[in-house]
C-alpha cells in the first residue's frame, strides 16, 4: 500500500523555512568556531554512534560538544555578561562596588562582590567550560547553568541585548567587547583563544567624480601597472563571494589584460602612446577616450644583469596552502627565466629577520631551490627588520650596470616593528633613491593588507601583484617577468587637458589611488608609476561632448559661456617620464582629435572590463547597463586570447552576476 | 547565494583552512540541515538548536570528510548522528529531571502542551521507532534513493527496503487504530 507512504511523504515535504535570525546566528558562530579551529588545529574525529573506549579528554570533549544549546549557552551567556561588564567598567577590578556590575549582569547573585569579578569569571568559565577534567564534574555545571537561565529571558534576545549594551556603552572599544563575546561563545571551550577575524585592508578611494571641462579642464594622474586588484577579485569570486568594494580598482583590472598596441619604433623613446575615441557601451550619448601606452621590449639578451633579493615573509600567518607553498612554487617558476649571470639572495622575516641564502648566481639552481625548500612558516612578522636587511643585502650586491630589485612576498601582515604604513612609505621612498626597486607579491586571503602592499610598491618604484594561483604566478613571474623586473621609464605621469569647446564633462575611470595634483605634473620631485619592459597601460575617460543629451550638469546662468578657441580638438595629451636612473623628465605632447571611430576588439574588451569594475564597485554612471550587457560585450571582444585570460574574465563576470542576484 | 563551485571542492578547501569556502558551504547547506533536522526531530525549536550545534561542530568535523563520499551524503550522516546524540541526551535529561526544580517541571509541561497540539504527522512519527523515523525522514522527507539512504545510515540497501515495508505495515496499523477511535 503505497498510499500510506504517499500520505506520509506529502506530510513530510513542507519543512518549515528556517528563521532568518537563527540562520545568521548559526553562520556567525560557525565561522568563529572555524577561525578558532584553524588557530588551534586540533585533531578531528568523526562522529561515532557508539562510545569508544577512549581517553578522558575525549569523553569530556564529547560531553561538551553535546551540551544542549540552551543549557550550554545559558551558562556562557552569563559569562559573557560579566566579560562585558569588565569592558564597560574597566576600573571595576579596583573599585569594590557591586552595584556597578548589575546593569549588565544577568546572573546577579553569582557576581556579587565586584572585586572578585575576575575570579568569578574564571571560575564560571571553568565550570561551563572545563579544560581536561574528570567527566563527572559536568553534572555540577549543568544544573548551575539551568539555574541561571531560569531568571533569564530567551537566549537570543539576551545576547542581542548584551551586544547592544556593549556597543552603546563602549563605542570606542569595539574590539575588546567583541573578543569577550567571541570567547564566551566557544563551542569547544578551551579553544577560545585567538578569535581571528578577517583583517583585510584595502587601498580604497571613492570613484573619480564627474568633472566639468569648463571649470576643471585638466586631469593629472600617475600610470599604474599593478594587476593585484583583478587577482583579488578573481579569488573572491571563485570562492563564492563578491569582492569588497575597496578591492576593486578599475585601472588594475583593465591593465591586467594584454592588448595589441603599436610598439615604439627604434629611437622613438621607451614607449608609445596611442589614443582612440569610440562610443560608450553603456551610454550612447557619451564617448570613451582610451589612452594606450606600449612599453618597448628590449631584446632579452641585451638586458642588464639583475640582482634580486627575495624578501620572504615566513611568519605564522603564511602557513597556508595558498601562501608559502604557492610562493615556493612561484619562485621556482621564475628561476627558470633568469639568466646565468643574474644573482639571487633570500632574506626571510619572521620574528627575527635573517639572510637565508647569500648572493648566489642564478645558474646554481640546486642551491637556490634547496634554500627555498628549507623555508618554514612560524612566528610573527618583523616587516621592518626584514626590509632593512633586504635593502642592506641589495646595496652590498650593487655593481655597475646591474639592476637591483627586492621582491617582497607577503600576505601583507606587518605586525612587528614598523607597522605604520606612512612611516614605512617614507622609509621606502628614501631607499628608492639608492636605485633599488621594490616589487610586492601578495599571497593568500584573510589578512591581505592590500593598502600596505599598494603603498610599498608605489613608493618603491615597483609593481604590486597578487598571486592566487600557480597560473597567475606563471603570468606574473614567468611570461611577463621582463616587465616586472626591467624598468624602461620611471615616474610616468599623464596629463590631459580637455577642450571646453568640444567636451562638456569628463570622468576618469579608475586611477583613484593614483591621482596627482595639476602642478605635480611638472615637478620632477613628485614620484609616479614606472613602466617595465613590454608593459602596457590603458586609461579610459568617459567624455560627454558639448550638446550631448547625456550631459548631467546644467549650464550656469551667470557664468560666461566657454570662449571658443577655434580649435575642434577634443583634448591635449601630455606625458612625462624619466629614463631609469635620471632625475629630469622628458615631455611628450600630442593633440587628440574629436572624431569617434569604430572601436577595435581591444577597445571593446577594455570597455567591458571597465564596466565590470564599475558594476562591482559603484554602477551609478552605467544606467540600465548590467551584467548581461557586460558579458555579451566581453564575449564578443575576446579576440585572439592566446592565454585564455579574456575567457576567464567572462567566466568571472558570470559568477559575479549570479552572486549579485 | 548562488555559485558554481562544487560542494566537494568547497568542503576540501574549507578543511584546508579556507575561510570563505567554509562560509559559503555553511550558507549553502544551512537550509538543508535545518529541513532534515526538522524531519528528524519534528519540532522547530529542536531543529533550530540541532542545526546550530551541527554548524558549530562542522569546522572540527570537516577533518573527517573524505572526497570519496558526496558532500551531501556525508552531511546527512553527520546530521543523523547528531540527532541521535541529541535524542540520547534528551533521554538522560528526562531521567535526571526529577531533581531540577520548578523551572524544569514547567518547561516539561509546556512541551506536553505543544505535543498535544501537534498533528497527524507528529503523532505518526512519534509512533515509529527511531531507526524507522530516520529512514522515513531520509527517503520520504529528503527524497533520497534507498541506496543513498543506506549510505547515509551505514546499513545495507536491503535493510532500508525492509524498514520501508515495516513502515508501511505500521502505518496501516496506526490508520486502523485511528479509525477505531
Amino acid at each position: 500500500m503505497t498510499d500510506d507512504l504517499e500520505q506520509l511523504r506529502q506530510a513530510l515535504q513542507p519543512a518549515p523555512a528556517p528563521e532568518g535570525g537563527a540562520k545568521a546566528r548559526a553562520l556567525r558562530l560557525a565561522l568563529e568556531n572555524f577561525d578558532r579551529h584553524q588557530a588551534s588545529a586540533p585533531t578531528t574525529r568523526p562522529i561515532n554512534d557508539r562510545p569508544e573506549p577512549a581517553g578522558r579528554l575525549r569523553g569530556v570533549r564529547l560531553m561538551l560538544s553535546k551540551l544542549t544549546t540552551r543549557a550550554g549557552l545559558a551558562a556562557t551567556a552569563s559569562v559573557a555578561a560579566i566579560g562585558i561588564a569588565l569592558v564597560i567598567y574597566p576600573d571595576l577590578r579596583t573599585r569594590p562596588e557591586p552595584a556597578a556590575v548589575q546593569p549588565a549582569t544577568l546572573s546577579v547573585e553569582k557576581a556579587a562582590p565586584a572585586a572578585e569579578t575576575a575570579a568569578v569569571k574564571t571560575e564560571m568559565a571553568d565550570q561551563a567550560a572545563p579544560a581536561p577534567q574528570p567527566a563527572q564534574d559536568m553534572m555540577l555545571a549543568e544544573p548551575l547553568a539551568q539555574g541561571n537561565a531560569q531568571s533569564a529571558p530567551p537566549l537570543a534576545k539576551q545576547r542581542l541585548r548584551v551586544e547592544g549594551a556593549a556597543r552603546m556603552a563602549a563605542p570606542a572599544t569595539p574590539a575588546p567587547a567583541m573578543d569577550a563575546l567571541a570567547q564566551t561563545e566557544s563551542f569547544y571551550p578551551g579553544d577560545a583563544a585567538l578569535p581571528t577575524r578577517d583583517t583585510e585592508a584595502y587601498a580604497s578611494a571613492t570613484p573619480n567624480p564627474l568633472k566639468i571641462a569648463a571649470e576643471d579642464p585638466v586631469s593629472t594622474f600617475s600610470i599604474d601597472t599593478d594587476t593585484a586588484s583583478y587577482a583579488v577579485i578573481r579569488s573572491s569570486l571563485t570562492r563564492g563571494t563578491l569582492p569588497p568594494d575597496g578591492a576593486v580598482r578599475v585601472e588594475e583590472m583593465v591593465n591586467y589584460f594584454p592588448y595589441d598596441y603599436p610598439a615604439p619604433q627604434a629611437g622613438d623613446g621607451p614607449f608609445r602612446a596611442s589614443v582612440s575615441l569610440f562610443p560608450t557601451p553603456w551610454n550612447k550619448d557619451t564617448q570613451l577616450l582610451r589612452i594606450g601606452i606600449q612599453g618597448a621590449m628590449p631584446a632579452v639578451q641585451d638586458r642588464p644583469p639583475l640582482n634580486l633579493v627575495f624578501l620572504i615573509d615566513t611568519s605564522g600567518s603564511m602557513d597556508d596552502p595558498q601562501k608559502l607553498p604557492l610562493l615556493k612554487q612561484s619562485f621556482r617558476l621564475m628561476l627558470g627565466q633568469l639568466a646565468p649571470e643574474d644573482r639571487v639572495a633570500i632574506v626571510t622575516y619572521a620574528g627575527a629577520a635573517g639572510l637565508v641564502l647569500d648572493p648566489t648566481a642564478a645558474s646554481e639552481t640546486t642551491k637556490i631551490l634547496a634554500a627555498l625548500d628549507r623555508l618554514g612558516a612560524g612566528g610573527s612578522t618583523a616587516g621592518q627588520a626584514g626590509l632593512e636587511q633586504a635593502y642592506a643585502v641589495a646595496e652590498d650586491m650593487a655593481a655597475d650596470g646591474r639592476t637591483g630589485r627586492i621582491l617582497l612576498a607577503t600576505d601583507g601582515d606587518f605586525n612587528v616593528g614598523l607597522s605604520d604604513p606612512e612611516a614605512l612609505k617614507s622609509y621606502i621612498a628614501r631607499k628608492r633613491d639608492s636605485g633599488i626597486y621594490l616589487s610586492v607579491l601578495g599571497f593568500g586571503r584573510g589578512n591581505l593588507d592590500d593598502a600596505t602592499m599598494q603603498a610599498l610598491a608605489q613608493n618603491g618604484n615597483g609593481t604590486a601583484a597578487y598571486i592566487d594561483t600557480l597560473s597567475e604566478a606563471q603570468k606574473t613571474l614567468s611570461d611577463q617577468l621582463a616587465g616586472a623586473l626591467f624598468p624602461i621609464a620611471d615616474d610616468v605621469k599623464i596629463q590631459v587637458e580637455f577642450n571646453p569647446a568640444t567636451v562638456a564633462e569628463y570622468r576618469l575611470i579608475g586611477y583613484e589611488t593614483r591621482a596627482l595634483a595639476r602642478e605635480d605634473f611638472n615637478n620632477d620631485k613628485v614620484d609616479a608609476g614606472e613602466i617595465g619592459a613590454g608593459h602596457q597601460v590603458t586609461a579610459l575617460y568617459e567624455i560627454t561632448p558639448v550638446g550631448s543629451p547625456a550631459q548631467r550638469t546644467d549650464a550656469l546662468r551667470y557664468a560666461a559661456s566657454p570662449e571658443s578657441t577655434g580649435s575642434d580638438e577634443l583634448a591635449f595629451l601630455k606625458l612625462r617620464y624619466k629614463a631609469p636612473g635620471t632625475a629630469t623628465s622628458t615631455l611628450i605632447e600630442t593633440p587628440i582629435p574629436a572624431t569617434p571611430a569604430t572601436p577595435d576588439t581591444d577597445a571593446r574588451f577594455a570597455a567591458a572590463i571597465a564596466g565590470m569594475g564599475q558594476l562591482l564597485s559603484d554602477p551609478k554612471y552605467l544606467g540600465g547597463w548590467g551584467w548581461d550587457q557586460a558579458i555579451a560585450l566581453a564575449n564578443d571582444a575576446r579576440g585572439n586570447d592566446p592565454f585564455g585570460y579574456r575567457a576567464e574574465a567572462v567566466r568571472l563576470m558570470r559568477l559575479a552576476q549570479s552572486l549579485s542576484r | 547565494m548562488r555559485m558554481e563551485t562544487a560542494d566537494e571542492d568547497l568542503a576540501q578547501a574549507a578543511r584546508d583552512g579556507d575561510r570563505p569556502a567554509f562560509a559559503a558551504l555553511v550558507a549553502r547547506h544551512y537550509d538543508r540541515i535545518h529541513a532534515l533536522s526538522f524531519r528528524l526531530t519534528g519540532q522547530r525549536s529542536e531543529a533550530e538548536d540541532l542545526t546550530q550545534d551541527i554548524c558549530l561542530a562542522l569546522p572540527a568535523k570537516l577533518g573527517s570528510y573524505r572526497a570519496e563520499a558526496r558532500f551531501t551524503t556525508w552531511l546527512y550522516r553527520v546530521t543523523v548522528n547528531a540527532a541521535h546524540d541529541r535524542r540520547r541526551r534528551a533521554a538522560s535529561h528526562a531521567r535526571a529531571a526529577g531533581g531540577w526544580g520548578d523551572w524544569e517541571v514547567n518547561r516539561r509541561a509546556a512541551m506536553a502542551e505543544e505535543t498535544q497540539a501537534q498533528d497527524w504527522l507528529t503523532r505518526t512519527m512519534r509512533q515509529l521507532p527511531p531507526e524507522l523515523r530516520d529512514t522515513v525522514a531520509l527517503t520520504l522527507g529528503e527524497e533520497l534513493s534507498q541506496k543513498d539512504a543506506a549510505e547515509v545510515l551505514g546499513v545495507s540497501e536491503g535493510t532500508i527496503a525492509w524498514r520501508m515495508s515495516e513502515v508501511k505495515k505500521r502505518l496501516r496499523t496506526i490508520a486502523r487504530a485511528e479509525d477505531m477511535l
